[in-house]
């Protein structure tokens, strides 16, 4: 186990990368602490599966350094960095039992037999597969041939990190949660520093105690769940995780407030940032109807069970809203308020508000 | 009531008329040709199993047969594993994966009597390329007239050349199917070259490999025109494989009822052993 750092890393899959657009990859910084549940969370094509290569060696970088406990690792192979790592699709030794599958790592670094057997059966036990332990693997399930290949990078007591790049892709989704709250379970047991690759919101939120999210090769925010879901430090943060979606209303500025349509609307704090694009960002759930605030006009209105879900345009943007109590009829002119303390405005994508100071 | 319509019929009679004209009718032909003895005139006279025992107890058969499974399998030992590992060697991105492509599968499309043609000359004591550096440069005895050691190490390369590609175009297309998530995960497991060849490689090449295994067993063992062009099965009957002594007692000789016995025999031994290594090769998978 080890405490990973990257120092500006930077990668480009061309040849002879002119501009900062040839770069997957643009200037990441960060460490993770020895030990963490980690998630890189971002669209496909964000660069997190390189970044993930990366730091496990399949790639070298075009530019940065890799360090494991300070120790600069980026000349290194993937079989010289101590790591595991579970791919998008499982990937098991078809020829081989199950038994055999999870010695293989073992076996090859000339590990004693006698060791082999004690940590197979007890990372079998951990995976819940001591039962399949001489079936042919390529008779499993794909969930258990997964639970098998995470086995693999398991088995390693040593390993300083274990990396998971989208590795619930090919599983059903009644099996995703159990392997879900597995992998959650294997953290705390095993206590490893482990880094997860997915582009979906609730894998990384649920998996993760801190998520990285990247978009275009850059890193966006890096913060806890909550964190993230609170204040999202980028629009694209707040589209990105939440269902719906923050919203993010276009609006002006004058003398330090902020108007749309006409209409001033209090922010959370003072703004310290200002850009070309100006806009409100928030979350449904802090949207509510009322008397007096925005005018608009409901688009479509959904009783989903405890609450509804208002879609109403305010001028040309659609304004998602989360309600209790009576639900409007679509067509309707409603006034929309929102909550000051969680109403924020971003410059250029990028958050503009103080936290928690009074609006002047 | 239930109608009885019998009109699906007409869309297996194509099928019916295909394996007729394909298959069962050349094949009860011989059979009939096989039981009965003939002079000529259309005139046929009953003979029961005696040609199948004359032909079963020949050793001019034995030593045929002999001489057909000492080529088959020499050709297989050397064109499986050489053919595996030019797949390997083989570039599976970039520019040249078309340029080797191409130049594997040259050879095969040359026309077989134009390949023993080629090698007949290729090989010629005086003018051939091969036959005058092998004779007049390194000093050794080569010709495929008189020196039977010749004329066998010459059909064998031959064959080699011509068909090695095979082999190395389906295992390479078994190869270029294995994700590079399985080699990543072999490097991070520590599998040293080897083990990668021998658990990731060769259990996804197995099925293309069979394949390409069975149909040079079937090609080689019923091969006619090469070494019928480049040695006429000399010298002495040295290089007389099966198919070219059947055409000599059919043609030459005109033993219709021996040769189509032959034939027979000849035709069960092929399945014979098609079936059985195909059976043993996918055995494991079914179970």
């Amino acid at each position: 186990m080890a405490t990973i750092s990257l120092q500006s890393l930077r990668h480009s899959y061309l040849q002879d990368p002119r501009s900062e657009d040839d770069f997957a990859l643009k200037e990441i910084t960060l460490d993770w602490q020895d030990g963490g549940a980690y998630a890189l969370l971002g669209p496909s094509g964000c660069g997190k599966s390189t970044l993930l290569n990366i730091v496990s060696g399949l790639l070298a970088p075009t530019g940065g350094a890799v360090y494991f406990d300070g120790e600069d690792v980026t000349g290194l192979p993937p079989e010289r960095r101590n790591i595991a790592q579970v791919f998008q699709f499982p990937v098991i030794y078809d020829t081989m039992t199950v038994y055999d599958n999870l010695a293989f790592p073992l076996r090859n670094r000339g590990r004693d037999e006698s060791v082999v057997r004690a940590r197979v059966t007890e990372i079998a036990e951990l995976l819940e597969v001591q039962d399949m332990l001489r079936t042919r693997a390529s008779h499993l399930s794909p969930d258990n041939k997964q639970k098998i290949s995470m086995g693999r990078g398991l088995v390693r007591q040593d390993v300083n990190v274990i990396m998971f790049d989208e590795p619930l892709t090919v599983i059903d989704p009644h099996l995703k949660w159990k392997l879900r709250s597995k992998l959650k379970e294997l953290h705390y047991r095993v206590n490893a520093t482990m880094i997860y690759v997915t582009h979906d919101q609730t894998e990384a939120l649920t998996f993760a105690d801190q998520v990285v999210v990247m978009d275009l090769g850059v890193i966006v925010q890096i913060g806890t769940p909550v964190e993230l879901f609170e204040r999202p430090a980028h629009t694209f943060v707040g589209h990105f995780i939440g269902s719906p979606g923050m919203n993010v209303i276009p609006c002006e500025v004058e003398n330090g407030g902020a108007f749309v349509m006409g209409v001033n609307i209090p922010l959370e704090g003072d703004i310290v940032r200002s850009g070309k694009r100006i806009e409100i960002g928030i979350r449904p759930e802090y949207v509510s109807v009322g008397a007096g605030g925005v005018e608009g006009r409901v688009r479509r209105a959904a009783d989903v069970g405890r609450h509804n879900i208002l879609e109403v345009m305010v001028g040309d943007t659609r304004v998602s809203a989360i309600t209790a109590g009576d639900r409007p009829n679509a067509g309707d002119s409603v006034c929309l308020q929102f909550r000051q303390d969680q109403t924020r405005l971003y410059a250029d994508g990028w958050l503009a508000t103080a936290a928690g100071g009074q609006n002047s | 009531m239930k109608t009885v319509n019998q009109r699906a019929w007409f869309f297996v009679l194509p099928v019916v008329f295909l394996v007729a004209f394909n298959a069962l009718i050349p094949i009860m032909t011989v059979v009939n040709y096989s039981v009965q003895e003939t002079f000529g005139n259309n005139l046929f006279f009953w003979e029961g199993l005696r040609w199948y025992e004359q032909i079963l107890t020949s050793e001019r058969f034995h030593a045929a047969l002999g001489r057909q499974f000492l080529f088959t399998g020499l050709i297989l030992a050397i064109e499986v594993p050489l053919g595996v590992a030019i797949a390997l060697a083989m570039p599976r991105k970039g520019v040249w994966v078309s340029v080797c492509l191409v130049a594997m599968a040259l050879p095969m499309l040359i026309p077989w009597n134009v390949v023993g043609a080629m090698w007949n000359i290729f090989t010629l004591p005086d003018i051939g390329l091969l036959g005058y550096l092998m004779n007049h440069v390194l000093g050794i005895h080569y010709d495929m007239t008189q020196n039977p050691v010749a004329a066998w190490m010459t059909i064998l390369v031959m064959d080699v050349w011509h068909w090695t590609s095979l082999v190395v175009l389906l295992c390479y297309a078994g190869l270029v199917s294995i994700p590079d998530a399985y080699y990543q995960a072999a490097r991070i497991d520590g599998a040293s070259p080897w083990k990668v060849f021998r658990y990731i490689q060769l259990p996804k090449m197995k099925t293309v490999l069979t394949i390409a295994i069975l149909l040079r067993f079937m090609d080689s063992f019923n091969i006619y025109t090469e070494p019928f062009v480049l040695t006429g099965g000399g010298p002495g009957n040295s290089t007389t494989l099966l198919s070219i002594d059947l055409v000599k007692i059919a043609l030459g000789q005109f033993d219709l009822g021996p040769a189509a016995a032959m034939s027979l025999i000849y035709f069960a031994i092929t399945l014979l052993a098609s079936w059985l290594f195909y059976t043993l090769m996918t055995r494991d998978d079914t179970r």
